[in-house]
């Protein structure tokens, strides 16, 4: 009897030994993920809250936005572009859960089911979840995709309608976060197909373990996992909205790395002895659009005097509050073809009263400056910084008055060109420069209801990316784009002004995280010291 | 009393569409629509548009949207919402026992610390005590909580280290949820320390939330005592020759616990409306921290719900308190 209370007191030893042993890394989160699929829901907080548990065919590689293998070996891109046959990886596992213990690997019916999901309707998911497939259809894969094909367990062909360098690029995105079809047979077979969005299974480094709305996302290493083991043995996301108290919790330890933390607290965390601070310019840019289509903004000296005029220091001061990068061209320094040759447009409004004189508006014109309704990444405060712009356009004579619409219509009304001067601005999403241009510049863009805010249509900057986007060679796309890049600062139809930069403040007991261009938290090579 | 409670809840029905009707108005009066507001720079296509505001109804007129919405209500519907897709009534059972554990602690402090003090200093009246105790409930009063709640995470949190930031419990633990209620389940639970960790995250925003009833809890008691003092009964009942303590606890407390009974039901609509601020600054996964989002989102059905199910709960409390009432004084019960 005795024995038997000391070994079960061992055991009780061992056991906490190794509980205090097992590495939990807390991720302060900024709110709750809408659900478990990427696919469908479009945020950031539900990407993060994803990406420990699902892979794609091609990953980003961890801090840039280059293109590694993921579940995809390798792949061949045939002579005319159109074609891409990849070869999957072999002995994937999927998690596992109440509802299903998985009897086969991931193979090609996997990832035929995760893209014929978003694309066809006759597929049984397409409207499980409220479909509506933003991504996917944003990246015009409907219109680009001509079919996919399984050729054999491990081998799939996508054949595109037309050349498209970029689409290796839109397979690392969220949205092309591979599915068990497994599963999804298992569910609709038991009549609760919805499920496989809000208790998912993956073949991702980590297995979601419990969600409490509001509350706490658990995750456990996937002991299974095809890639490197990772360091952690559990992650938590606690999720905490108020910057502060975030900020309150990585102090106190309570988590080791806290999400978007208040531009005022960054020196105090600079100064903290506890912590480090990383910092990244976002994939993103903020900009005030010129109508082009509209004079006085048809006349590019109006659009270059404009670009003299306001002075891009004192905006970054007062509205980014030292989390902005100034920006001269359309793609932030983090993307690859960004030319650094390119000048920035120094203030000068002696220089700004001279070409608008030379234009014939040496009393400067009346316009409309539009500042959106909400904040985003790329723009803290857009009215304030109307403001700002319109003191210094008064400057040079240009009373600019300013304009705002909710947030549905100011988009649809720039979109369709009411406005003189609108500021907005973009954020990438496949970390390819044409998700910059061909969306914000393009002559397809500049239509009415097109993308483009600037209405702007160059025949030699279209040509050089309509080029770009069919050419394979990486080196070669890049020229071509360095080169559109010299022609939109000298037709300047945008007044360019920041790239934000993303601050991530965590303890200083955390190794290997990589700050993600596009804001991805992920998690998989992070230790604890 | 029958009579008296069948009139009562007669006065629930224009009270529920009443509410009904101002929040889905107050709703739709603020710009955009709960598909708009998610979309990016990205725009939307105009069909996919049309699809989604068909599909959520929000192509109906107006009056026709609430009518529908009202016909929901009735057979017990209460929607499902746009952003998540879940029953709004699943969201509510899932997060409501937060916030109950939250404003019931919130209002036993209240009551607890609130009762003596305004009894003590009633009977102390004019005394050092009593200024103090007054002084410092006028503070307690019109303390916001958004400021209290954050200066007492930074005093007690961040410089002393006593209580945890925010949260329920740590995340070192894992306790399923079987009640909803965090000291419930933590008691039943076999991880040991789950308890006092659920403890001790209730202690700061307990204390946040209750700051406010507790203040005026003490001084209605103490006017209300007062008052009562001064009446030929408990002139009486001293002359008698009883104890100070029986006078005051069992013939004046007593009857002075009707304006505290009224002030204590009006209370718990300010503890929920007060529930959401401190909800959100210590990430308590409650109904108002739900709520706030949903306006952020314009998350129609989750807030109307939502609104509704809250006002039902005020609605119950004031009921419970009219009751009591009539508990408390039989001639009310006529």
């Amino acid at each position: 009897m005795r024995t038997g209370w000391i070994m079960a007191a061992a055991c009780v030893a061992i056991l906490a030994g190794a509980a205090a042993q097992a590495k939990t890394l807390v991720y302060c989160s900024e709110g709750s993920p809408e659900n478990f699929n990427p696919m469908i829901n479009t945020t950031g907080t539900t990407f993060n809250a994803n990406l420990p548990i699902y892979n794609r065919l091609v990953e980003f590689r961890p801090g840039s936005t280059e293109i590694q293998p993921g579940l995809a070996e390798k792949w061949e891109v045939s002579e005319d572009g159109k074609t891409f046959t990849f070869h999957l990886r072999h002995g994937v596992k999927w998690h596992s859960n109440k509802s299903l213990k998985p009897t086969r690997d991931f193979d090609a019916d996997d990832v035929i089911f995760s893209f014929e999901r978003q694309w066809k309707d006759s597929n049984p998911y397409h409207k499980v979840s409220g479909g509506g497939y933003d991504y996917f259809n944003d990246m015009a894969l409907p219109k680009l995709l001509q079919s996919i094909d399984k050729i054999d367990d491990y081998t799939v062909r996508f054949v595109l309608n037309a050349p498209q360098a970029p689409f290796l690029a839109d397979l690392a995105m969220d949205f092309a976060t591979i599915q068990s079809k497994e599963y999804a047979d298992t569910l609709l077979a038991a009549g609760k197909p919805e499920q496989i969005d809000q208790d998912p299974i993956g073949t991702g480094p980590f297995q979601l373990v419990a969600y409490s709305k509001d509350s706490t996302i658990r995750y456990r290493a996937f002991p299974q996992y095809w890639g490197p083991k990772p360091p952690l043995d559990s992650l938590v996301f606690a999720i905490a909205k108020d910057p502060a108290v975030r900020l309150a919790k990585l102090r106190a330890d309570e988590c080791q790395i806290a999400v978007y933390p208040n531009p005022a607290d960054l020196d105090a965390i600079r100064n903290d002895p506890a912590l480090q601070l990383q910092s990244q310019p976002g994939l993103n840019i903020g900009y005030l659009a010129f109508n082009a289509l509209r004079p006085p903004f048809t006349d590019k000296r109006v659009r270059q005097a404009i670009n003299y005029a306001i002075d891009k220091q004192s905006i970054l001061t007062a509205i980014y509050q030292g989390a902005g990068q100034p920006a001269k061209n359309l793609i932030p320094p983090t993307l690859w073809s960004y030319n650094d040759k390119v000048q920035d447009w120094p203030y000068d409004p002696a220089k700004a009263r001279a070409l608008l004189a030379e234009a014939g508006f040496p009393d400067g014109f009346e316009t409309t400056l539009w500042a959106m309704p909400v904040q985003r990444p790329y723009n803290p405060d857009a009215r304030r910084m109307a403001e700002l712009m319109q003191a210094d356009l008064a400057k040079v004579g240009i009373k600019a008055s300013i304009v705002s619409y909710e947030w549905g219509e100011y988009r649809k009304r720039v979109q369709n060109g009411e406005h003189g001067m609108a500021l907005l601005g973009w954020t990438g999403d496949n970390g390819d420069p044409d998700n910059f241009f061909t969306p914000l510049a393009s002559c397809a863009a500049a239509r009415p209801g097109g993308g483009s805010a600037s209405k702007w249509c160059n025949q030699d900057f279209q040509t050089l990316i309509d080029k770009a986007v069919v050419t394979a060679n990486p080196a070669e796309r890049a020229k071509l784009y360095e080169q559109a890049q010299v022609i939109m600062h000298e037709e300047a139809p945008f007044y360019l002004i920041a790239h934000s930069v993303v601050f991530l403040p965590m303890r200083k007991n955390v190794v290997n995280f990589k700050m993600s261009p596009f804001g991805r938290m992920q998690f998989d090579a992070v230790d604890l010291k | 009393m029958f009579r008296f409670l069948l009139r009562r809840l007669a006065l629930i029905v224009p009270t529920f569409v009443g509410v009904t009707f101002l929040a889905f108005l107050l709703i739709h009066l603020v710009p955009g629509d709960p598909i708009e507001v998610r979309v990016g720079e990205h725009g939307i296509a105009p069909e996919r548009l049309a699809e989604l505001r068909h599909e959520f109804g929000l192509d109906q007129p107006l009056w026709k949207q609430f009518l529908d919405y009202e016909v929901g209500v009735v057979t017990g519907g209460l929607g499902t919402s746009v952003v998540t897709r879940q029953p709004v009534w699943t969201e509510f059972t899932t997060l409501f026992p937060a916030t109950l554990e939250l404003t019931g602690c919130a209002i036993a402090l209240a009551l607890l610390v609130g009762l003596p003090l305004g009894v003590i200093a009633a009977v102390k009246r004019g005394t050092p005590f009593d200024y103090g105790l007054m002084g410092l409930s006028v503070t307690g009063a019109s303390m916001p909580i958004f400021w209290w709640g954050l200066m007492m995470i930074l005093i007690f949190s961040v410089a002393l280290g006593w209580t945890p930031v925010s949260g329920r419990i740590s995340d070192m633990y894992y306790v399923e949820p079987w009640s909803g209620f965090m000291l419930i389940d933590t008691w039943f639970s076999d991880e040991p320390g789950a308890f006092s960790s659920a403890v001790s995250h209730l202690i700061l925003p307990a204390i946040v939330l209750g700051t406010q009833p507790l203040a005026v809890v003490a001084r209605m008691t103490r006017s209300a005592m007062l008052e009562v003092l001064g009446e030929d009964y408990i002139r009486t009942a001293r002359a008698k020759g009883l104890s100070a303590g029986r006078v005051v606890i069992v013939h004046a407390l007593r009857n002075a616990l009707i304006p505290v009974v009224t002030v204590v039901g009006l209370q718990v609509g300010v503890l929920l409306g007060g529930a959401i601020l401190t909800e959100t600054i210590f990430s308590w996964p409650g109904v108002g921290h739900w709520l706030v989002e949903s306006i952020q989102r314009r998350d129609y059905p989750v807030l109307q719900g939502g609104t509704l199910l809250v006002a039902t709960l005020v609605i119950l409390v004031n009921l419970g308190v009219d009751m009591t009432y009539g508990f408390l004084n039989p001639r009310i019960r006529r």
